[in-house]
């Protein structure tokens, strides 16, 4: 099968759960091998291809000199990109650094500083090259990864929701935790996808999809407000996971005091 | 002489970005270093300032492969510092859920990263090929590993129900009914895993390690128990900085932690298997006896071995913990807020994780700090490698190379949990 497109899978920071959701796929993974030629997934095979590369994965955020440089080669071979995850999307959980000194980061961890080469800003991969689909996640979903795929292989636009987790919810008939149980939920403003699992399990959202399309952050602040949440509640919940994503960190911003 | 350079630019089927250099000279391996240079991610430093409640989630991410094992060394070092602990049903559900941790990122590794070096495939999807049963069968059996997670974590990267405390949510009893019919196979399956791999090819290598694992009264080890070693190690978590300490060299971007008194020694399955194999069943006892391991075991090639016979103990003890399982008044107990100093160490697939928390009395970190296993490893797999490369000096470099691969993955590494890649340089003088 020659003309079988090529699927190329790449890590920069990164925890690996979202490549891991490609081998998570039990079921569907030896009929996606046979759709596609695997040319490089270093965590699968230590068979690798040249490019270029038909579709190219990237999880993880930019921390390092080498990684800046290493992104544009992987643009250079790649006839569409898209990124996976929160790290990949809005820079990661790692991306808390932007808003500390990152000396003084480096130097809580190493006790020598000199030997670590890292830059000052963890940023997504769309701050450095042009990407043609950002799935957001953390991890993303198995099941949205298969589809976005799927999308790029017919050549369409990827069926991804950017509604907010709420419609989920309500989907799943789970009560809402933030009106009937007063439960601080980051629903309203975070992107399905997930599945809603949170309400589901009793707790509020965390916010690990990232902004959902339009998010009215200071609305539901406010009702974080109503709840009893201090400003330092409402910065450390805006930033976590997403805290690089532009609605997330404008927010935390306000609260930042 | 002429330095010859030999280099094996990615070592693949690991978690995370590292490489290999070997510098020979009048045919002995002057130094094997493991380089890691996965790029830091500084969770020590930015775990400072958050509540305690948002640690289980946050640490989480350290690892897209054994997030449980940093959300189970987080809840017990931060209970330990609050000074509480969760009553037996809430232990039996945090066990039952590490049982799902083991079997799924074991799986994992077995199947999908290391049996295609034994059997001469570069990848699982070659392998699949001309051993397409066992593959499937595998990836059955790691789906088990991962219902588990997602009956009780409501995920199975990431799990979302892991609180300071218990859970928030606990698990419903058609939830757990439909587990039991899930694990019942997958015990099967499991012990066909086992009969498969111990028809694997050993390559031939022993080392007298220092095996350092968790020791439980009666339990083989998971949350719980005294830190030991065969060589008389025998301390509490909380006197972990005693004995061990971690050192930062120039080519890692992970820290080396090493025996104060001794240098490096082994954690994960070989360890564990060594240290505890009186407190496995005697079904599983005798399974591993049949694949042809005793009560010792010093091969680390045959580490493969012991993570099968972990993964039939993790599906047994799966399936009786579910059948003992009362539920709990309350998915999670209540929490003070108070300043304190807590330690735990639990059992991570791939071996024993220290974490250590102070906290401030508002509830937030004030310090943390993270040993992972494969930190613990590293100055091992560096012993093993160079001991091994000696041995296979005359051999041609494809086969050195593939077998320093193989060395490597008997620790099953996870580089981004120790910091990711393995490129292997070898000079040769």
């Amino acid at each position: 099968m020659p003309d079988r497109p090529r699927l190329a899978v790449w890590k920069f920071a990164s925890c690996d759960g979202c490549q891991l959701s490609l081998l998570d796929c039990e079921e569907e993974l030896l009929s996606l091998a046979g759709a596609v030629e695997i040319a490089y997934f270093l965590e699968a095979s230590r068979k690798t291809l040249p490019g270029p590369y038909d579709l190219s994965l990237v999880e993880g955020s930019i921390t390092t000199p080498e990684d800046a440089e290493r992104i544009q080669e992987v643009r250079r071979l790649s006839k569409r990109l898209v990124t996976i995850g929160a790290c990949a999307t809005a820079g990661g959980i790692q991306a808390l650094r932007n808003f500390a000194r990152i000396e003084e980061f480096v130097s809580a961890v190493y006790a020598s500083p000199e030997y670590i080469r890292t830059l000052e800003r963890s940023t997504p991969i769309a701050a450095h090259v042009p990407v043609d689909f950002e799935l957001q996640g953390c991890p993303v979903n198995r099941l949205q990864l298969l589809e976005v795929i799927s999308a790029f292989l017919a050549g369409r636009t990827p069926a991804i929701a950017r509604h907010s987790v709420c419609v989920e919810c309500k989907r799943a008939g789970t009560p809402c935790v933030l009106v009937a149980r007063g439960t601080p939920c980051l629903g309203p403003v975070t992107q399905a996808g997930c599945g809603a699992i949170c309400p589901g399990y009793a707790r509020g959202c965390y916010g690990c999809y990232g902004p959902m399309e339009t998010p009215n952050t200071p609305s539901l602040a406010r009702g974080w407000q109503a709840l009893g949440s201090s400003d330092r509640d409402l910065l450390r919940a805006f930033r976590t996971f997403n805290a690089g994503a532009e609605p997330f960190r404008r927010e935390s911003e306000a609260h930042a005091g | 002489m002429p330095v010859r350079k030999l280099t094996l630019e990615q070592l693949a089927r690991v978690e995370g970005e590292g490489s290999l250099e070997l510098s020979l000279q009048d045919g002995k391996v002057e130094t094997a270093r493991l380089k890691i240079f996965e790029p830091p991610r500084f969770f020590e430093a930015l775990l400072r300032g958050r509540a305690f409640s948002e640690v289980p989630d946050i640490v989480a991410r350290i690892c897209g492969i054994c997030p449980v094992a940093y959300q189970m060394s987080a809840v017990h070092a931060l209970e330990h510092a609050l000074g509480v602990s969760v009553g037996a049903p809430l232990r039996l559900l945090r066990r039952l859920l590490y049982c799902g941790e083991w079997i799924e990122s074991h799986v994992l590794h077995i199947v999908m990263l290391h049996a295609p070096d034994f059997l001469g495939y570069p990848d699982v999807i070659a392998m699949a090929r001309e051993h397409g049963a066992e593959v499937r069968r595998g990836l059955a059996l790691k789906r088990a590993g991962n219902e588990i997670l997602r009956v009780l974590g409501g995920r199975e990267i990431h799990p979302v129900n892991v609180r300071v405390g218990g859970f928030y949510r606990l698990p419903t009893p058609s939830e757990l009914g439909a587990l039991r019919r899930t694990l019942e196979p997958a015990r099967e399956a499991a012990i066909a895993l086992l009969r498969w791999v111990a028809r694997f090819p050993m390559p031939d290598y022993e080392r007298d390690y220092e095996f350092v694992s968790l020791r439980h009264p009666s339990e083989y080890p998971m949350n719980e128990g005294q830190l030991v070693s065969n060589r008389g190690l025998s301390l509490a978590a909380e006197e972990f900085d005693s004995e061990f300490e971690e050192s930062h060299l120039p080519h890692s971007t992970a820290l080396y932690c090493a025996l104060r008194r001794r240098g490096s020694y082994l954690v994960g399955p070989l360890a564990r298997y060594n240290l505890n194999f009186d407190r496995l069943p005697a079904s599983v006892q005798s399974l591993a006896r049949e694949a042809g391991l005793g009560p010792a075991c010093r091969n680390p090639f045959r580490s493969i071995l012991v993570r099968a016979v972990e993964v039939v103990f993790a599906c047994e003890e799966a399936l009786r913990l579910l059948a003992a399982y009362e539920p709990p008044e309350a998915p999670s107990i209540p929490l003070p807020r108070a300043a304190g100093e807590g330690h735990a160490c639990t059992e991570a697939p791939r071996g024993m994780l220290y974490h250590h928390y102070r906290l401030a009395a508002d509830g937030t970190i004030q310090e943390a700090r993270i040993v992972p296993p494969t930190s613990q490893n590293q100055a091992s797999i560096e012993e093993d490698l160079r001991l091994l490369a000696e041995s296979l000096l005359a051999e041609p470099e494809e086969t050195l190379r593939e077998r320093c691969e193989q060395a490597i993955r008997n620790y099953d590494p996870c580089i981004s949990c120790s910091t990711h890649f393995l490129r292997l340089v070898i000079r040769r003088s």
